[in-house]
């Protein structure tokens, strides 16, 4: 396990350069990094080049949540990923069960949003506890593609709007008469940013205490070593069933806060690219370590929304045809990106931390 | 009766399809242990090199033999990427099953968006021979020339894969290599240039999918490639990782239930059906119709 403290907070770059006098700093960062997210949008700091607006601004606080709710998604996945070692490629299924669970409870049978997020929730909870008991009687490759199978299924039902509940291919819009007025509206994104921030930091409070747990060492064996799990007389199948439907439930929570974030539902977040997208996130923050999946999440959500508004801009449009095509699709530089990282950096941005501390280790012995 | 035949071959269409797509993934499988996510892509880049070809290279062209020279132009084009992403991409990878996937879902991101940046997202017309476009009388049914097409070309690379497999060389090296690669490699005999022959192989088959697919469909897309591969993922898996035969019964039990069951039920009922027979074959017979076992 290389379980890295590393905060995404400004502090921790500070951290690693004084040991001494932040050591003690050090457990604290996470909590500093959070109150930090938590008052940021009271600050009116313009960030030119970062952000469009100031950092308060209903744009950038939306921007901000997306990141968040990516990055919970991501720390979510790993927990199947790169801590139990099981490859899915179905996790968008659980995510998008949460956000059309919730939308078609509120918007078609006109629950209150209690009851329908408390529904989708458990939804989306017992349907990766069923599927998971299918596909887990699979490993390796073959369980990668039932998974995958299962969520195109989901795909296609939503899709091709059976019963019309799902809207098709145009999707899905809140009704936002079901919705406490504090999540509607455009000056409210700041209460949805605050949600999207407490669904991460749960998130990663649950991801951290079940790896910390007895549950958690025996997930890590069975990403090692199946079968010793099996001789040792714990039954592998089981602990698998308890990763997949914890994952699935944390991702179906998600979607659940993405549906009020983005206001409804739309037919791609079905499709088997969210997945591909989170299983990038993962690997470019780093598997199975404690911060690398978050960083890794919002990074990701930050680079496709930013590249997008940087292809269009006037200094890509001016460079030679062969180069601006490319640069104004934001999936051609994540794409390379993660291709490069799988080669270069194997531990991720989080394992980047340890390799540049034995390089500057050898420098400073010269 | 008519449409009873007319969805038989309409069915046997998708079919070839599926298979072609699924023969190169399923022998890439077999012997090299890859799942290989940018195979999607080598169906584009086939697509789109028999549609730039029509255009722009001389003497191809939309009908007669400037078509076969331009589908030619396509599988080729198809069969070298393939054969480049092998020895540049994967070749440093091999025994790293997962890394090795997580390299070809980045090729797959990239190279649909590059695809999607030089030629746009929306679908572009595709060149049509004028006889393809035009329906044949089987039967009473009045079945579309490019089903055939699809269906003559599917039935030939299938036996030429066959022949190849069962009396040349490396045919032999490749059999060998799916039932037990160490035993192969220990003979002394260099494995990794049969994978790079595989990829070529497999690329040149998905290619000629994307062209024929491209004349069925009348149009090319870069997506139209990720959509075909999940089909061919579920055929594969269903037919046995590694086994040819295997992955051509699946890709006909896959296309006629779909292409029957789309047209009695529901629109949309068949590709869940297909996914249901997917989780059966599963959990019945993990191994496949006929394959090694499908556990990594």
């Amino acid at each position: 396990m290389t379980d890295l403290d590393v905060a995404p907070a400004p502090a921790a770059t500070a951290a690693p350069a004084r040991p001494h006098r932040w050591a003690a700093l050090r457990p604290w960062t996470p909590l500093l990094a959070l109150a930090l997210a938590a008052v940021l949008p009271y600050s009116t700091l313009q960030l030119p080049g970062v952000f469009d607006g100031p950092v308060n601004s209903p744009g950038t606080l939306h921007l901000l949540a997306v990141c968040l709710i990516f990055g919970a998604l991501a720390a979510g996945y790993d927990l199947l990923f790169g801590r139990t070692g099981l490859l899915s490629f179905g996790h968008a299924l659980y995510f998008a069960a949460g956000v059309y669970g919730t939308d078609i409870l509120v918007t078609r049978a006109g629950l209150p949003l209690w009851q329908a997020a408390l529904l989708a929730l458990t939804g989306g909870a017992t349907l990766a506890a069923l599927l998971g008991a299918v596909a887990l009687r699979t490993a390796g490759i073959a369980f990668a593609m039932v998974t995958l199978a299962f969520a195109q299924v989901g795909a296609i039902l939503v899709a091709r709007d059976f019963g019309g509940l799902t809207g098709g291919e145009e999707g899905l819009p809140l009704d936002v008469a079901g919705v406490p007025a504090v999540f509607v509206g455009v000056t409210n994104t700041v209460n949805l940013y605050w949600l999207a921030l407490a669904y991460l930091a749960l998130v990663v409070f649950v991801v951290h205490r079940v790896s910390a747990s007895p549950t958690g060492r025996v997930l890590a064996g069975i990403r090692d070593d199946e079968r010793r799990i099996g001789v040792l007389g714990l039954d592998p199948y089981r602990f698998k069933l308890v990763a997949f439907t914890l994952s699935g439930a944390l991702a179906a929570g998600g979607g659940v806060i993405y549906c009020l974030l983005v206001g409804g539902a739309s037919p791609h977040i079905t499709s088997s690219e969210l997945t591909l997208s989170l299983l990038v996130m993962v690997v470019l923050g780093g598997p199975a370590t404690r911060w690398g999946p978050v960083i890794g999440g919002m990074l990701y959500m930050y680079l496709d929304h930013r590249l997008t508004a940087f292809g269009s801009s006037s200094t890509v449009d001016a460079l030679p045809s062969v180069l601006s095509g490319p640069l104004s699709q934001p999936l051609f530089v994540l794409g390379t990106v993660f291709i490069l990282a799988v080669y270069f950096f194997p531990g991720g941005l989080a394992g980047l931390t340890t390799r540049l501390a034995t390089l500057r280790r050898a420098l400073s012995r010269r | 009766m008519s449409t009873i035949v007319l969805l038989t071959l309409t069915g046997l269409g998708l079919a070839a399809l599926y298979f072609l797509v699924a023969s190169g993934l399923s022998l890439v499988f077999g012997l090299a242990d890859v799942l290989n996510f940018a195979h999607g892509l080598f169906l584009s880049v086939g697509a789109y090199g028999t549609w730039w070809a029509a255009q722009h290279l001389p003497g191809a062209g939309a009908t007669g033999f400037g078509f076969v020279l331009a589908v030619a132009f396509g599988v080729v084009a198809g069969a070298v990427v393939a054969a480049l992403v092998e020895l540049v991409m994967i070749r440093p990878l091999y025994s790293r099953t997962i890394e090795q996937v997580l390299v070809t879902v980045g090729l797959s991101l990239a190279g649909v968006a590059l695809l999607q940046a030089t030629w746009g997202a929306d679908p572009r017309p595709f060149p049509r021979p004028a006889w393809t476009q035009r329906v044949t009388d089987v039967l009473g049914a009045k079945v579309p020339n490019s089903g055939l097409l699809l269906i003559v070309a599917a039935a030939a690379v299938l036996a030429a894969i066959l022949l190849f497999l069962r009396y040349t060389r490396y045919g032999l090296v490749i059999r060998a290599g799916v039932e037990n690669r160490e035993m192969v490699t220990a003979l002394g005999i260099d494995v990794r240039k049969a994978f790079t022959l595989v990829f070529a192989i497999g690329g040149a088959a998905a290619a000629l999918a994307g062209a024929l697919g491209g004349v069925y469909f009348g149009s090319v897309s870069p997506g139209q490639g990720g959509s075909l591969l999940i089909f061919a993922f579920i055929v594969v898996v269903i037919g046995g990782m590694g086994s040819v035969v295997g992955s051509a019964y699946a890709a006909v039990a896959v296309g006629l239930l779909q292409q029957f069951v789309n047209y009695y039920g529901t629109s949309g009922a068949g590709d869940v059906c297909v996914v249901a027979l997917l989780a059966i074959v599963l959990l019945l017979r993990p191994q496949g119709i006929a394959g090694k076992a499908a556990t990594a």
